[in-house]
């Protein structure tokens, strides 16, 4: 069956011309030369006060990466990357250490309105009903670094840390290094070890035992300086029955050269606690013929490393040339569960390789993925999934259930999942739902009166809901215009 | 393309490599025979034995499980038989005596490719599967087999059989290459049955070419006693409306690696590849498969159930490839397997690669034990807890045994099943 109008309709909506965000702020940078070797990521340290182990962890990443060589086997094409053509340092210049936002740069704050993310706290305030209930705490990245973080304070308060995490090596240092390249280990890919070796900002999160986190938290990256790499750095720790809900956003100008985010984001949940972690990718695609555009390679995993903890992801992904992503968890903790929400609508010339890995070591861990593909224009959307239990992961349980849709016939979609099971325990179901809908279901609709369309837009888009409600509110409204989309038609 | 590490070969690979250079000049087939084998030859000698990190091999790492090669056979010719039992043994065919049927010719290989003509060297070494280290050596190794002409038109009621045997108690690799081709319109039945003595490392290729509107199904089957590793290579080219159909039975062998390509290359193909697996002790079973719709209109259905004890390990790998334009496919891919033991492995990838918007394909995979409460079920009436067991397993596997057409075939595989389960239980 072929995709129904509305659905095309709203996939040409967001397709890649559309682009809203393409904007550059004009921005005086301080940027470090082009190329990489050992100078620059001593650099990069030292901008950042870093203490000498940190440095050397990087010098360490920086060697390895060295000797590793570029990952081929995702389906996706681009030209080699020249990382000697690369700035890995751009900040923007300003006066050291601003105490408020009053001291940040006018024009950066410009450029967060304009992107609709607020950074004054008494904006935020005024300007929302009810904000009581719904304020999030920003952490905006600009290229390089971190410029605002808000709510600190209120958070403060509540004992969670939320800080850049350059900050936090200076403030916490015996937190980053306890956990920083535990879950993601500096020897992991290619991309991971880059990242090491050269991140320069990102958000860091503690929240102490027993804590549910007062608010949402949310970092907001943003690419602005031509020729630059954005590697970012996230560590998220939540302590014993903790809970706390997360969420990225990203944006980046037009431009006609690509441009290299390689990130590294490592969830650490321990027992009895919850990490929610949202993002809404939205880097610039590119434009329709396929130049410039946001190689996204990025390497996400989260580790329940407590027993009975629990880490769920939901991704919306509507940019990026190239995305290369597979946030995991690593279900490590007895009883642990983790989720993978995803939404993939590439378009244009876009390349789409993303996925999960599920690794169950621990006893009676649970998992679900549910995963949508749409692919649209000349785009190639590819589902790449791990699910493994462990000999050890007795009565480990798992769902998949990954569905992609086809708009246009110059585009393509993939699944490869591997089903890995070394243990007679372990129950596995994988299976695309498309023609799971019942015709009991269908009946009862089309008996009070709507057609055998409408009947079937509506049982699978309360299916895709499903995935929108994981995401929290204030993202929840805007992937759902993005996405009001019927997965009618779609193939396993 | 992806780079490959520098080739340290394997003590295997070097005397497969040499093998090759001792025989190529004995080898039958003239001049474009010999391009053929050396091209295939190349990418075997380029690509070495797979490995782990050779993706469509990733579960059967071949330069572990061969640790050495086996010399390959010089070959003792079996006896004749009647009826339409043709015996491959140590590779080399010996054709049934007496009358065939109308419409149906049976050539030994060794003789076809003497004579062999553009067309059948074409038909004989297709681009599917061609860069595959295994299939390659196949294509650059065999030296017989037996060629089958099915007449346009023509009906074969009886399933052909070809019985690959092996002669001796010395270890010792064989190597065949069949061709079945099946002209417009025409029906036929292939029964495929390996059997071995211990200790012998086996290399076959079953290739198909179904004229429009042809009918061919296929049964593989391993016997009591196969061979120690085999790799069956399966290749099938499907005309268009023609009907292929494929059932493995798999319940013998130590290490098996069944690969097959299939293409529907005209509109209204139907494709079905469907097999049970029974694996206990350290077996290890590989099903491969690469099935490809390039035209409108095509159905493909694959299920698979794999039934895992003590301490082997299964692999469903299959592929689903619906190219550009291929509208209107209809695929179905679906692999179910039951772990009976902790130690047992179940590895599935079921793949959808598709490029075509108006089509419906799905897959699915299931992997998990017996259910308790069924046990219970049977238990509370009074079965002892085996028999219950295999009372499950086997309604469980006769779901798809059920596919196989001919009635006397489908019977002797329940058979296999029961005395399977019979075994286990006691």
């Amino acid at each position: 069956m072929a995709a129904v109008q509305e659905t095309v309709d709203k996939v040409r909506s967001v397709d890649v011309d559309a682009y809203k965000y393409g904007f550059v702020t004009d921005i005086e940078s301080d940027m470090a030369p082009k190329g990489l070797n050992e100078d620059i990521v001593r650099f990069i340290s030292a901008k950042k006060d870093e203490p000498d182990w940190m440095t050397q962890w990087r010098l360490d990443a920086y060697k390895r990466w060295l000797t590793m060589q570029e990952p081929v086997w995702a389906r996706v094409n681009y030209p080699k990357i020249d990382f000697q053509d690369l700035h890995y340092y751009a900040a923007p210049k300003r006066t050291p250490g601003p105490k408020s936002l009053d001291e940040v740069d006018p024009e950066l704050l410009r450029t967060y309105e304009k992107l609709g993310i607020p950074l004054r706290e008494r904006e935020i305030l005024a300007g929302v009903e009810g904000a009581a209930e719904r304020r999030v705490a920003v952490d905006a990245v600009f290229d390089s670094v971190s410029v605002a973080t808000t709510f600190k304070a209120e958070l403060a308060k509540a004992g969670v840390i939320f800080c850049p995490i350059s900050e936090a090596l200076q403030t916490h240092p015996e937190l980053v290094r306890k956990y920083l390249g535990t879950v993601v280990p500096v020897t992991d890919n290619y991309y991971a070890t880059l990242n090491s070796a050269v991140f320069s900002d990102g958000s860091f999160v503690y929240v102490p035992p027993g804590v549910r986190c007062p608010m949402e938290l949310s970092t907001y990256f943003r690419i602005n300086e031509k020729n630059t790499g954005q590697f970012e750095r996230t560590l998220i720790i939540a302590d014993k029955g903790s809970y706390v809900s997360y969420l990225e956003g990203c944006t980046a100008p037009k431009r006609d050269e690509n441009q290299l985010h390689a990130a590294v984001v490592e969830l650490v949940a321990l027992e009895d606690a919850e990490i929610k972690y949202s993002t809404v990718q939205n880097w610039y695609p590119g434009d329709s013929e396929g130049k410039g555009g946001i190689y996204n390679f990025v390497t996400k995993r989260g580790d329940c490393r407590g027993d009975r903890s629990k880490i769920s992801w939901t991704q919306v992904e509507t940019g990026s040339a190239i995305t290369w992503k597979y946030p995991s968890c690593i279900l490590r903790g007895d009883d642990s569960r983790g989720e993978f929400y995803s939404i993939a609508i590439s378009n244009g010339h876009q390349q789409v390789d993303s996925g999960t890995k599920m690794l169950h070591l621990g006893k009676n861990t649970s998992s679900r993925i549910i995963s949508k593909g749409i692919a649209a224009g000349r785009s190639d959307n590819t589902y790449r999934g791990q699910v493994f239990a462990h000999r050890k992961a007795k009565g480990a349980r798992n769902f998949t259930n990954c569905d992609s849709l086809l708009i246009g016939d110059a585009c393509g979609a993939h699944t490869v999942p591997y089903i890995e099971s070394r243990n007679a325990s372990a129950v596995f179901e994988h299976e695309a739902t498309t023609s799971k809908i019942s015709d009991d279901q269908l009946f009862y609709c089309m008996q009070r009166g709507l057609s055998g369309e409408e009947a079937t837009a509506l049982i699978v888009n309360g299916f895709v809901r499903d995935v929108l409600q994981q995401l929290p509110m204030e993202f929840a409204v805007e992937a759902q215009k993005l996405i009001a989309v019927s997965l009618e038609g779609s193939v396993g | 393309m992806t780079p490959r590490p520098p080739v340290i070969r394997t003590k295997a690979e070097t005397s497969l490599v040499e093998s090759f250079a001792q025989a190529s000049a004995s080898l039958p087939g003239g001049d474009a025979v010999r391009g053929a084998r050396t091209r295939a030859f190349d990418v075997f000698h380029e690509r070495g034995l797979p490995h782990r990190r050779i993706e469509a091999w990733h579960y059967t790492d071949l330069r572990n499980l061969m640790r050495e090669a086996y010399p390959i056979a010089s070959g003792v010719a079996a006896k004749a038989e009647s009826g339409l039992r043709v015996a491959i043994q140590d590779g080399v065919c010996t054709l049934p005596t007496g009358a065939l049927p109308a419409g149906l010719k049976l050539t030994a290989m060794r003789d076809a490719l003497a004579s062999a003509d553009e067309a059948l060297i074409h038909a004989l070494f297709p681009d599917q599967g061609a860069d595959d280290a295994m299939a390659a050596f196949n294509a650059a190794m065999a030296r017989d087999g037996v060629l089958i002409e099915v007449a346009p038109g023509a009906q074969i009621d009886a399933p052909i059989e070809l019985s690959f045997t092996a002669s001796g108690d010395a270890p010792h690799g064989d190597i065949s290459r069949c061709l079945v081709m099946v002209g417009a319109g025409a029906r036929a039945s292939i029964l495929e049955s390996h059997a071995a003595p211990a200790r012998v490392q086996r290399n076959s290729a079953m290739i198909f070419r179904l004229g429009e509107a042809a009918s061919l199904s296929h049964v593989f089957e391993t016997c009591a006693a196969s061979p120690e590793l085999h790799v069956a290579t399966l290749i099938a080219e499907v005309g268009k409306d023609a009907a292929f159909s494929s059932f493995a039975f798999v319940c013998a062998g130590e290490v098996l690696r069944r690969q097959a390509f299939v293409r529907g290359v005209g509109e209204g193909v139907k494709i079905a590849l469907r097999g049970v697996s029974l694996l206990k002790g350290k077996q290890h079973a590989d099903t491969t498969l690469v099935v490809e719709h390039a035209v409108p209109h095509g159905e493909s259905r694959e299920m698979f159930k794999t039934i895992l004890d003590g301490e082997a390990s299964g692999v469903f790998q299959g592929k689903v490839v619906v190219r550009p334009h291929a509208q209107k496919t209809d695929g179905g891919m679906k692999s179910q397997a039951i772990l009976l033991s902790d130690d047992a492995a179940m590895y599935n990838k079921p793949e959808l690669e598709i490029f075509a918007d108006d089509v419906v394909c799905g897959h699915g995979a299931t992997v998990g034990q017996l259910d308790e409460d069924q046990i219970f079920y049977l238990m509370a009436r009074g079965i002892p807890r085996a028999q219950a067991e295999g009372m499950i397993i086997e309604g469980f596997a006769r779901e798809v045994l059920e596919f196989v057409e001919d009635e006397a075939i489908r019977e002797r595989l329940g058979a296999g099943l029961s005395g399977w389960l019979a075994r286990r239980a006691s």
